[in-house]
């Protein structure tokens, strides 16, 4: 039971951010427009008219300039906050390594949406994963409700770890998608994370410091080591963040992963995102008519990598399917199969690996998506070698 | 506005805000002198971003830093939007009641040429056209200098950069410079100025003016560069002066509001007496290829005489008064 009151409304994933965003009345937002995310911008701008909040709303000229605003913001001590897809994430790409580096606890609502070329507007994960080395804490969410509890808790655990991070939602499938959700008030939302209380700012004039000095071989290293245990220490202060949540709203949130009839389980399979739903529809298909012992690990944080939940959901499982929503083009498959198989190599017990790319450019994601991923599986079970390490599914060859 | 007032060298001389000693820039490099011009002008507290280029990285190579103000580094074209979100941060905490100092912070950023007239030209014109309240200085060497003297789209014609090298059949760079003061002009800035660190008085006044209007403003500046024009390097104000002498660096300055809103322009110092643009030419071996080659020359004379006519014809038809 929620602890605090909430109301039910229907939203979709853009509005639900969006008005994640107003409860949270950060001091800055700099954002510019981008399909599908563009809602979140020009929900925001609204309410920013309206003056639902007293944030400084920067419009700025492109997503470079956007995150380079959110750097420059946050350097002066404000909680800022920022959204993009697509093209947009990648035009930041450069900005996006600065932001973490300085340890700047930016807040980014992404909807994903694949990357051109071709053009194309509806979603992959290929933008997200294009920045998965950035140092930014990174939530995929399963459903609208998830999002946009998910944006409160991001900035809380992100001010905890110094460290950015951004929120998901699959574009179109939960951006466009309407839901009934159950939002919490506005004054709870902003008791919750209080303010935030930066050790170093700009602003500070009778302290002056010097951010973003040039750095050579005789300091880079140990910086980059200590922003490194930072992400180690990140995980702690994810924790925190969510089980502060929960004690709060009385509300519980998966946080790194989330287990989904894996108990006994011979065969599971992983997946980020909103195919997570259709995915344990699945299972409960092929395990209720099937009989086939199959369960699923939802991964909701990608970045810190979860090796630990994953060693302890999956070491025990026979055979592994990983569903990538990206592909790295490097003839192995998506990323995420990649990190599982090292997260669970030196295990003297660990599945059969096999790694399966979907639901690319927005392709549909259908249960049968996931029955094929799992006949293959049992056609490695036979003592079948498949010819490659990844499969692509849902696509014609 | 807490301005200072320094008229002669030795009351600059006593101004305590500048670059700290140890800093690595060039000898005779000139941007210290145009920081301790800059700082001196005024006893507001300063933020100031800084694009990447000679000036972050000879001022702040870690642990050390130079800079007596609160200075963030972000990236290269980056300078002016990364200004906007300080200025943005500073609006919203004095709003809610959280920023500690009573006295107004003024907001600067710094690029250099390359850093403005090319890869951060578009957050430059966004900055401006959003109206955040900031002072842009262009210190402007008319190339990527830190990279190794590479041309960029301040470098003038006929001068030999590392990518517009001097060959056998072409004479250097075979474009001339686009006219970024113009170009902040059109974007109606409230107050842009081109300024010399040769002329000091000239460039403080114009730092103070800048920083009393509200709005974005925006000061282009000459900063010879020894090892980039390659000259002797106690020339450095020399040059500066040779060029402004020459006509080559004209000193003046726009008003946005002037005349009822068309503008206003004024020459801030007409040459008393005629200086060959050979004089300027001359000690830099960047031209050295060109000086037996008077129709280069010429081309660079005619084109002096177009933006000095140019500019006296827009200053009598919307002159600013002060
Ligand atoms: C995106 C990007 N491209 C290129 C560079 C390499 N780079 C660093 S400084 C610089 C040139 C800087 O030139 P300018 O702005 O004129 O300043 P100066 O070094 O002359 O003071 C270049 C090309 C970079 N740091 N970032």
């Amino acid at each position: 039971m929620a602890k605090r009151k909430t109301t039910r409304v229907a939203l979709t994933g853009n509005e639900a951010m969006a008005l994640a965003m107003k409860q949270i009345n950060p001091d800055v937002v700099a954002a510019y427009p981008i399909t599908p995310a563009t809602e979140i911008v020009q929900l925001f701008s609204k309410y920013v008219a309206d003056g639902e909040v007293d944030t400084e709303f920067v419009p700025v000229e492109s997503e470079h300039s956007a995150m380079s605003a959110c750097v420059g913001a946050a350097a002066a001590g404000a909680r800022v906050m920022t959204g993009t897809a697509s093209q947009g994430l990648a035009l930041m790409h450069e900005i996006l390594y600065i932001a973490s580096a300085l340890r700047l606890p930016i807040t980014m609502c992404v909807v994903n949406r694949a990357l051109s070329a071709p053009i194309n507007i509806h979603c992959d994960h290929s933008d997200t994963m294009g920045s998965r080395d950035a140092g930014w804490i990174q939530i995929y969410t399963e459903n609208v409700q998830e999002a946009y509890a998910s944006v409160i808790v991001a900035v809380k655990s992100a001010e905890k770890a110094n460290l950015p991070a951004l929120v998901t939602t699959d574009g179109f499938v939960l951006s466009h998608g309407m839901e009934a959700v159950e939002i919490f008030d506005d004054e709870d939302v902003r008791e919750f994370l209080g303010e935030r209380k930066p050790l170093y700012n700009l602003l500070d004039i009778d302290n002056p410091i010097t951010i973003g000095p040039l750095d050579l071989q005789d300091y880079f290293f140990e910086h980059k080591r200590a922003q490194i245990e930072a992400v180690f220490e990140s995980k702690k202060h994810i924790y925190d963040a969510h089980r502060e949540f929960e004690e709060f709203f009385g509300v519980k949130l998966p946080v790194f992963v989330e287990p989904y009839r894996l108990d006994d389980a011979e065969y599971a399979i992983v997946v980020m995102g909103s195919s997570a739903g259709t995915g344990k529809d699945a299972v409960d298909v092929m395990r209720d008519e099937r009989g086939i012992k199959v369960g699923l690990l939802r991964m909701r944080i990608f970045r810190p990598f979860p090796f630990e939940e994953i060693q302890k959901y999956l070491s025990k499982v026979k055979y592994l399917a990983v569903m990538d929503r990206a592909d790295s083009l490097n003839t192995m498959g998506g990323p995420l199969a990649t990190e599982i198989a090292r997260a669970l190599y030196h295990l003297s017990e660990r599945p059969i690996i096999h790694n399966f790319v979907y639901g690319l450019g927005g392709r549909d994601v259908p249960l049968e998506n996931f029955y094929e991923v799992i006949e293959k599986m049992q056609w490695i079970a036979a003592g079948n070698t498949p010819e490659r390490m990844v499969d692509y599914v849902g696509v014609r060859e | 506005m807490a301005t200072k007032k320094a008229r002669t060298l030795r009351d600059l001389a006593r101004m305590k805000r500048a670059l700290a000693p140890g800093h690595r820039a060039c000898a005779g490099c000139p941007f210290p002198v145009i920081l301790k011009i800059l700082m001196s002008a005024t006893d507001d507290p300063l933020v100031i971003a800084n694009a990447t280029g000679c000036m972050e990285v000879t001022s702040t190579i870690f642990p050390y830093t130079a800079w007596p103000v609160p200075w963030i580094h972000n990236a290269f074209e980056n300078a002016a939007a990364t200004i906007s979100g300080v200025e943005s941060a500073y609006k919203a905490l004095k709003r809610r009641g959280k920023i500690k100092t009573e006295k107004e912070i003024k907001f600067i950023a710094i690029g250099g040429d390359g850093g403005t007239y090319d890869i951060g030209l578009q957050s430059l014109s966004g900055a401006i056209e959003r109206g955040h309240d900031f002072l842009y200085i262009l210190y402007n060497n008319e190339g990527y200098m830190n990279t190794g003297i590479q041309r960029s789209s301040a470098t003038p014609m006929y001068a030999s950069t590392t990518t517009s090298p001097a060959g056998k059949v072409i004479p250097g760079k075979l474009q001339w410079r686009k006219e970024i003061t113009d170009i902040m002009i059109a974007h109606q800035a409230k107050y842009v100025a081109q300024a010399s660190p040769s002329h000091w008085v000239d460039f403080m006044k114009k730092v103070q003016k800048a920083l009393e209007t509200k709005g974005p403003t925006f000061i282009n500046v000459i900063s010879p560069c020894q090892p980039g024009w390659n000259y002797p390097p106690d020339m450095s104000i020399e040059l500066a002066r040779l060029a402004v002498e020459s006509k080559y660096w004209i000193l003046y300055e726009y008003r946005s509001d002037a005349n009822n809103g068309l503008g206003g322009y004024k020459i801030n110092y007409r040459p008393r007496k005629e200086v060959s643009i050979v004089e300027f030419l001359k000690p830099q071996r960047r031209y050295r290829h060109i000086l037996d080659r008077p129709e280069l020359i010429k081309d660079i004379e005619d084109h002096i005489r177009r933006n000095w006519e140019r500019l006296e014809r827009l200053e009598k038809e919307l002159p600013l008064e002060e």
